[in-house]
C-alpha cells in the first residue's frame, strides 16, 4: 500500500537497500573529476582513481595503460556490485534487477549481428560486449542469417525471446533492419519494464515512471533525429515509439513527420519539462543536445535517491554508475590524445 | 442492580456476565504481547538497514545501536505495566463476582493493556524507521546523526505517554472488598 512500505519493505530489501546507498556514497564528485581533468597522463588517472573505490581494480594492471582497459576494469566493479546484490535478492527484487540487464542484452546482440554482417571475429565481437549482457548461447548469433533465424536458434531461450513479437520477418539483416530491430525490442523492453513497475505499486512505480517515461521519450526524439533524412517511412518511425511517457500520444503524432531539427525543437517546447532542455541550445546545433539530456537524466536519477523503501534506488544507481564510467572513458580518451581542452563537453558531473 | 435493566437474554446481559478476569488476562497479554510485537518490528527495521549501511561505513555501528536500544525500551515498558497489572489481580468471592465493582476493576486492568501495548506498537514502529533513515543519514554526512536523533527521542516518547497513562488506569483496579 503506498505510504506504509516503510513497515514491511525492510524484510527483503533493508540491507541491500542500505549497501546500493553505500555504494552511491562511493560515486565521483565534481572535485574528483576536478582532479582526474588536470592529469598529463592515462598513470596520472590511475594514480588519482586509487584513491576511489575503482582502486583495488586498477591497481594491478602494468603501465602503459589504454583507455580501453580502464573503462574494463571499471565495468568489472559495476558488474560485481550488480552481481552481490542480485545474488541476495528476493522476489520481485531480483526480477527488478534482472530487467535492468535486458537493455544491455539488446546491444550486445545487435552488436554481434552487426560485427557478423561486417565480417568480424566472433571472438573479437565477445570481448566488445558489455558484461551485464551476456547470456549463455550469445556466440550462436553469428550463425543466423536472418530475424526468423536469429529468434529460432538463440533467442527464444533468453529473456528477450517475448520482445520479438513485432520483429519477426524473413528478410535478410542488414544495417537498416538491425537498428529497426534494436529499436522495436528496446520499445517492447520498455514497455514491458514500465508494466512491471506498476505492478509492484507504490513509490517504485511512481519513481520508476518518471525515470522510464523520461527514457522512452529521449529515445523517441533521438529516433527522430536520427531517421531524418533517411528512408525510414513516416509510419514506420511512429512503430518505433514507445506507448508511454510524456510524449504520448500527441507528442509522437507531431514528432512523426518532423523533416529537421527545428521543427523537433518546435514540437518539444511545448512540453515544460523539455523546453528547459532545448533552450539551452542555439538554433540549428544538435551536437549539445546529447549532453543536455544526460544532465537531465541524471539529474531526476539522483533525485530518486531522496526517497526511501523503493526499488527505483537501484536502478538510480546502476545508470549513475554507467555515467561515471562515460565520464571516465572520455576524460581518459582527452587526456591520452592530448586535447584535454575539450574535456569540459562531454563530462557531466553528479555531486 | 446491575441485572435489573437489562433483559436476560440479550447481548448486553451475556457481555457483562464474562468474568472480569477473562478481560483482564487478555488486558495483561495485551500489555506485554503486543509491546514485543512493535520492539520486535522496530528493531528488525533498524537493525536491516543499520548492517547494510555499516559496510561501506563501519563507524556508525557504535552510535547506531542507540535506535536499536530505543526500540528495546519499548519492550520494557510493556513487560514493568504487565509486571504492575498482575499484581492488581485479587480473589474476589463468587457473590461479588459480577458486582459493578468488579467489573470495573477487570474492565480497568483491560483498558490499561490495550493502551499500552498499541501505544508500544506504534512507537516501536515509529523508532524503528526513523532509525533506518538515520543510520543510511550517517552513513553520507556524520553531522546529520545528532539532528536525527531528536526526532527519535520525541518519537520514543509516545511509548511513555501509554505506559504514564495505562498505569493512572490501573490504579483504577479496585475490587469490592470481602
Amino acid at each position: 500500500m503506498y505510504g506504509f512500505e516503510a513497515l514491511t519493505f525492510n524484510i527483503h530489501g533493508g540491507y541491500l537497500e542500505a549497501i546500493v546507498r553505500g555504494h552511491r556514497a562511493g560515486l565521483l564528485t565534481t572535485a574528483d573529476y576536478n582532479n582526474l581533468c588536470q592529469c598529463e597522463n592515462l598513470d596520472d588517472i590511475k594514480m588519482h582513481l586509487s584513491a576511489t573505490k575503482y582502486g583495488s581494480y586498477l591497481q594491478n594492471e602494468p603501465s602503459p595503460l589504454h583507455t580501453t582497459t580502464i573503462v574494463e576494469k571499471c565495468t568489472l566493479k559495476l558488474v560485481d556490485d550488480y552481481k552481490h546484490m542480485l545474488c541476495q535478492a528476493t522476489e520481485p527484487m531480483s526480477t527488478f534487477l534482472e530487467y535492468i540487464r535486458y537493455g544491455h542484452m539488446i546491444d550486445n546482440v545487435v552488436l554481434i549481428v552487426t560485427g557478423t554482417l561486417h565480417e568480424r571475429d566472433v571472438q573479437e565481437l565477445l570481448e566488445k560486449c558489455h558484461p551485464l549482457g551476456m547470456f549463455d548461447s550469445i556466440a550462436t548469433l553469428a550463425v543466423a542469417q536472418n530475424m526468423r533465424e536469429l529468434y529460432r536458434l538463440v533467442l527464444v531461450d533468453t529473456p528477450l525471446a517475448p520482445y520479438f513479437s513485432e520483429c519477426l520477418t524473413s528478410e535478410d539483416l542488414d544495417d537498416m533492419n538491425i537498428e529497426i530491430m534494436r529499436n522495436t525490442l528496446y520499445k517492447a523492453y520498455l514497455e514491458d519494464f514500465y508494466k512491471f513497475c506498476q505492478k509492484i505499486g507504490g513509490a517504485t512505480s511512481e519513481i520508476m515512471s518518471d525515470l522510464l517515461a523520461f527514457e522512452a521519450d529521449r529515445r523517441a526524439v533521438n529516433i527522430t533525429i536520427n531517421s531524418i533524412g533517411t528512408e525510414l517511412t513516416r509510419e514506420d518511425r511512429k512503430k518505433l515509439y514507445s506507448n508511454f511517457g510524456l510524449l504520448y500520444p500527441y507528442g509522437h503524432e507531431e514528432l512523426a513527420i518532423c523533416e529537421d531539427i527545428d521543427q523537433v525543437r518546435g514540437v518539444m517546447e511545448k512540453y515544460p519539462p523539455y523546453q528547459a532542455i532545448f533552450s539551452k541550445m542555439s538554433y540549428g546545433e544538435s551536437q549539445m543536445l546529447d549532453k543536455a539530456f544526460y544532465e537531465e537524466e541524471v539529474r531526476r536519477l539522483c533525485l530518486a535517491f531522496e526517497q526511501q523503501f523503493h526499488y527505483a534506488v537501484f536502478f538510480a544507481y546502476m545508470r549513475l554508475r554507467e555515467q561515471e564510467i562515460r565520464n571516465l572513458m572520455w576524460i581518459s580518451e582527452c587526456v591520452a590524445q592530448n586535447q584535454k581542452s575539450r574535456i569540459h563537453d562531454s563530462v557531466v558531473y553528479m555531486f | 442492580m446491575s441485572g435489573a435493566a437489562i433483559h436476560a437474554s440479550s447481548w448486553a446481559a451475556a457481555l457483562v456476565r464474562i468474568s472480569p478476569y477473562t478481560f483482564s488476562a487478555i488486558g495483561i497479554a495485551i500489555s506485554i504481547g503486543v509491546s514485543v510485537l512493535g520492539a520486535a518490528w522496530g528493531i528488525y527495521i533498524t537493525g536491516s538497514s543499520l548492517i547494510g549501511a555499516a559496510i561501506e561505513a563501519p563507524r556508525i555501528t557504535s552510535k547506531n545501536l542507540i535506535s536499536v536500544i530505543f526500540c528495546e525500551a519499548v519492550a520494557i515498558y510493556g513487560v514493568i505495566v504487565a509486571i504492575i497489572l498482575q499484581t492488581k489481580l485479587e480473589s474476589v468471592p463468587s457473590s461479588k463476582m459480577y458486582d459493578a465493582e468488579s467489573l470495573r476493576a477487570g474492565y480497568a486492568i483491560f483498558a490499561s493493556g490495550i493502551i499500552v501495548g498499541f501505544a508500544n506498537l506504534v512507537c516501536g514502529l515509529c523508532v524503528g524507521i526513523i532509525g533506518s533513515s538515520c543510520a543510511l543519514s550517517d552513513a553520507q554526512n556524520s553531522t546529520l546523526f545528532v539532528k536525527i536523533l531528536v526526532i527519535e527521542i520525541f518519537g520514543s516518547a509516545l511509548g511513555l505517554f501509554g505506559v504514564i497513562v495505562g498505569i493512572i488506569m490501573s490504579a483504577q483496579a479496585t475490587w469490592p472488598t470481602k
